[in-house]
């Protein structure tokens, strides 16, 4: 009976009362489909799209992560530093050759990454809150100390898997398909389902954007906003480990330049879902879109003539900034 | 952008701002209606009105922060078009905000003269502006450091910067929004000081207020405003009190305060021992009786607030807390909150309310362990739950799904208070429950807190209003420089004794 009544609010909303700023990612997205279609026909093929959207798995999986860094009022500036140091991790992991069963190898390597990840994340949270350090300032310390290890454990050059058991083994995790579908897109989609669960219907989540949206508030209403927070970091970091899953198999090599400059993209990709910078507002399938957004408009870029592809660096940093004043723009109307 | 402080001149006669047939509408709601009315020099103009009755939007349109909807405003009698703040500032109208519009993190004197800096050559003068905000906020009555930074001040001494701000501008027309909302009784009396002042000197003061005592004391004429009307403007001397709140709610308002039973030998539920905060409150002791209401005075400074947030784990402290007996020991809220002790901030809108969500989230965020189903949060429960509260607390809100920043503050308050009492507390520790309210709510607030210590919860008020405490409180202890300095009860329950014992001295020698 309450659920009737919950339903029927629903259907007493009017068009006014649809926000604007949570459609605007998917109609900008809609739009580029169109304008990509109209400057390639290529582009709108099945295999092109699949393609485009399989790319765009590393940055949208990391991107769910930081919408719930950022929608608890934070940011983590280290996640490309992280996916370079945990992909390592891993790949030398598996060189060690301590366990001798690939199969066997495979799976605790990559539960290890996934340990790895949560543990990095772990402490950036902990040095933001325990150590009241801006975020900003603790993530780019992060940032530096995660690249610089990397960079002192291939000293300087590539950590390739030698493996070719492991590697021929572990390949489709990010070149397979089921019933035709790329399997990093599955898993997009499973961590952009089980992140939209966890910010909108649980307890947590609600935590999460109260802590976002007014830090006292949540502390005078009895939420552990320390934990909270911490709690953020830690699934932004096992958000980049389950990255890391995908980004081994495929190149099987990590080097210093992984994942350079991955938290632009992922915070600009989350920017351009709608979630609020400021805090308090999460949109998980829009952060989802604003990967999708900064994927397409490179691939339109790749296939059409008229702008070089070597502006996609600036085209991108262009969409962060149209974003926020479409977003801007739309808070005024309504 | 100095502007010609001795050229404003003072012409005698005419009203010097003059409203004339104001409408002012937002999209389809009209929330002032043909409102005309004037000021003359040397006047001060009470406006009163129940909370949304429309004198805030009044004062901004008066103030050039709105433009009208239909109208027109009249300067010495000349039409004029305000076309912002900026441009009422140069015509001498100035605005004291209800809210507090500073910069936290800059000190008292670059507040004050924030936008408006002494130049020094090429720097500013610090020393200047530092001895100029000392001694504009010494005009006011109060002492305060001016090289503090605004974040340390209490909410009091930040509304006592932002008066000294504001007067430093020349002016011919000063408008107060609610100037006295979260000032004690003693800083109210300097602000009606100054305020006596500025119209001697032929400066003409709009004023709102609801405070009404305050009103019949500082008014020449009270206009009185009920939803976006003039409903009356009277001469105060026509007017006493309780007329005005007649007027104000539209119906005879008997009694703001509710009959409780008398003094009982009550059963103690809560005491304190020997507990210190810091910096704020020392070695205070006191118990709390089951079905007791507790006031808590004194002055703003005097650690009240700081004392209660150390009791439930909102600021580091020391000290014994028994419940029922049982010693207890809250690092943070959440231990206090299972505990059973429920705090609501004076702070309504920056520590009490998630402004920007709406009803629903605010209703459960304290107690959304109980609105669990499985791994999520059980809305239809939620939505269940706020209906009972919107009828239990007569929460007004247009829509279900409006936004809590968009409530009128008394509709905040009950929001807070039902959020509050959806953990079920058996202790309730309400900070200035009634700050910025109108009248209507008021007693409805007074009344809430009744029906709860008669159903055998414990209530601690803390508030600078001594009328309230006196009107619904058992006790009343008194603090003074974090120290609780005595208590009253029965007889010896006044103004005067609560004065004496707040200031330390004779209340003849506090005035």
């Amino acid at each position: 009976m309450t659920d009737l009544a919950a339903d029927t609010r629903k259907v007493q909303k009017s068009w006014k009362d649809i926000d604007l700023r949570a459609v605007a990612p998917f109609v900008a997205l809609a739009l580029l489909l169109i304008l990509g279609a109209i400057a390639n026909p290529n582009f709108i093929s099945i295999d092109n799209l699949l393609n485009v959207i399989t790319r765009s798995a590393f940055i949208a999986i990391i991107a769910v992560g930081a919408t719930f860094v950022i929608s608890a009022g934070g940011l983590d500036l280290s996640v490309g530093s992280m996916v370079a140091f945990v992909a390592s991790l891993t790949i030398m992991f598996m060189n060690s050759g301590v366990i001798a069963d690939p199969a066997t190898m495979l799976v605790v390597a990559m539960v290890l990454a996934i340990v790895i990840g949560a543990a990095c994340g772990l402490a950036n949270g902990l040095i933001t809150t325990r150590g009241s350090i801006e975020p900003f300032i603790a993530t780019l310390g992060t940032m530096g100390i995660y690249r610089g290890l990397t960079t002192w454990l291939s000293q300087g050059g590539a950590i390739t898997l030698r493996s070719p058991d492991i590697h021929s083994l572990y390949r489709p995790a990010y070149f397979g398909a089921v019933l035709g579908i790329p399997v990093p897109i599955i898993i997009i989609v499973v961590t952009a389902a089980v992140g939209a669960f966890v910010l909108h219907k649980t307890r947590f989540g609600r935590h999460v954007l109260a802590v976002g949206s007014n830090e006292d508030v949540a502390r005078y209403s009895g939420i552990p906003v320390e934990r909270v927070r911490t709690m953020t970091y830690v699934i932004q970091g096992l958000c980049v480990a389950v990255a890391c899953l995908l980004y081994v198999p495929r190149l099987g090599s990590t080097s210093a330049t992984t994942g350079l400059m991955w938290e632009l993209q992922a915070i600009t990709a989350v920017v351009v879902g709608g979630t609020a910078l400021r805090g308090g507002v999460g949109r998980i399938w829009g952060t989802i879109c604003g990967a999708f957004v900064l994927e397409i408009v490179g691939n339109i870029m790749l296939l059409s003539n008229f702008v070089s592809e070597y502006l996609i660096g600036a085209i991108q940093g262009a969409i962060i900034i149209v974003a926020m004043l479409v977003q801007r723009s739309l808070v005024r109307k309504s | 952008m100095k502007a010609p402080a001795a050229q404003l001149s003072v012409t005698s006669g005419g009203a010097m701002l003059e409203a004339v047939g104001l409408s002012k509408s937002f999209g389809p709601v009209e929330v002032l209606k043909d409102v005309s009315l004037a000021v003359y020099p040397g006047e001060v103009h009470a406006i009163i009105g129940e909370n949304g009755a429309g004198k805030s939007t009044l004062m901004k349109l008066l103030a050039g922060h709105l433009q009208p909807t239909r109208g027109e405003l009249q300067i010495d009698g000349e039409t004029v078009t305000l076309t912002g703040p900026v441009d009422a500032e140069r015509r001498g109208i100035v605005l004291v905000h209800q809210e507090i519009l500073l910069a936290p993190d800059l000190t008292v004197a670059q507040n004050v003269y924030l936008g408006r800096e002494l130049p020094k050559g090429i720097v500013v003068d610090d020393r200047a502006m530092n001895e100029g905000a000392r001694q504009a906020i010494r005009n006011l009555g109060a002492d305060v450091d001016p090289d503090v930074v605004v974040r340390r001040l209490s909410i009091a001494q930040r509304q006592l910067v932002q008066i000294a701000r504001v007067l430093l501008v020349p002016h011919r027309v000063v408008i107060f929004d609610e100037p006295t909302a979260s000032l004690t009784p003693i800083e109210t009396r300097a602000l009606l000081k100054v305020i006596a002042d500025i119209r001697a000197k032929g400066v003409g003061v709009f004023y709102i207020s609801h405070r009404l005592p305050e009103v019949k004391q500082i008014a020449d004429k009270v206009t009185v405003l009920r939803d976006g009307r003039v409903v009356a403007s009277h001469s105060t001397n026509e007017l006493q009190p309780v007329d005005m709140a007649r007027l104000m709610v539209g119906r005879d308002v008997a009694k703001l305060y509710p009959d409780r039973h008398a003094e009982v030998a009550r059963e103690t539920i809560l005491e304190v021992a020997d507990f210190s905060v810091p910096g704020f409150a020392q070695h205070a002791s006191f118990k709390l009786g089951k079905g007791e209401i507790l006031g808590f005075a004194g002055l703003v400074g005097a650690g009240r607030t700081e004392l209660m947030e150390g009791l439930v784990g909102l600021r580091p402290g020391r000290g014994v807390i028994h419940i029922n007996g049982k010693p207890m020991q809250f690092p943070h809220v959440d231990a206090s909150l299972k505990a059973g002790i429920a705090y609501l901030s004076e702070d309504r809108k920056g520590k009490g309310l998630l402004l920007t969500e709406d009803l629903r989230v605010n209703l459960t965020l304290a107690s959304l362990d109980k609105f669990r189903r499985g791994l999520q949060i059980d809305r239809a429960k939620e939505h269940v739950a706020l209906d009972s509260a919107i009828g239990e607390f007569d929460i007004r809100a247009s829509r279900k799904d409006m936004l809590a920043g968009q409530l009128s503050g008394g509709n905040q308050q009950k929001l807070l208070l039902a959020k509050m009492m959806m953990t079920d507390p058996s202790i309730i520790i309400i900070d200035e429950p009634t700050r910025g309210i109108d009248i209507g709510t008021k007693e409805q607030i007074y009344k809430f807190i009744a029906v709860l210590a008669a159903q055998g919860r414990s209530i601690i008020v803390v508030s600078s209003e001594m009328q309230e405490l006196i009107g619904i409180c058992d006790r009343i202890m008194v603090m003074r420089s974090g120290r609780i300095v005595g208590a009253v009860t029965g007889e010896h329950m006044n103004e005067n004794e609560i004065v004496v014992l707040a200031t330390g001295v004779k209340s003849g020698e506090a005035a």
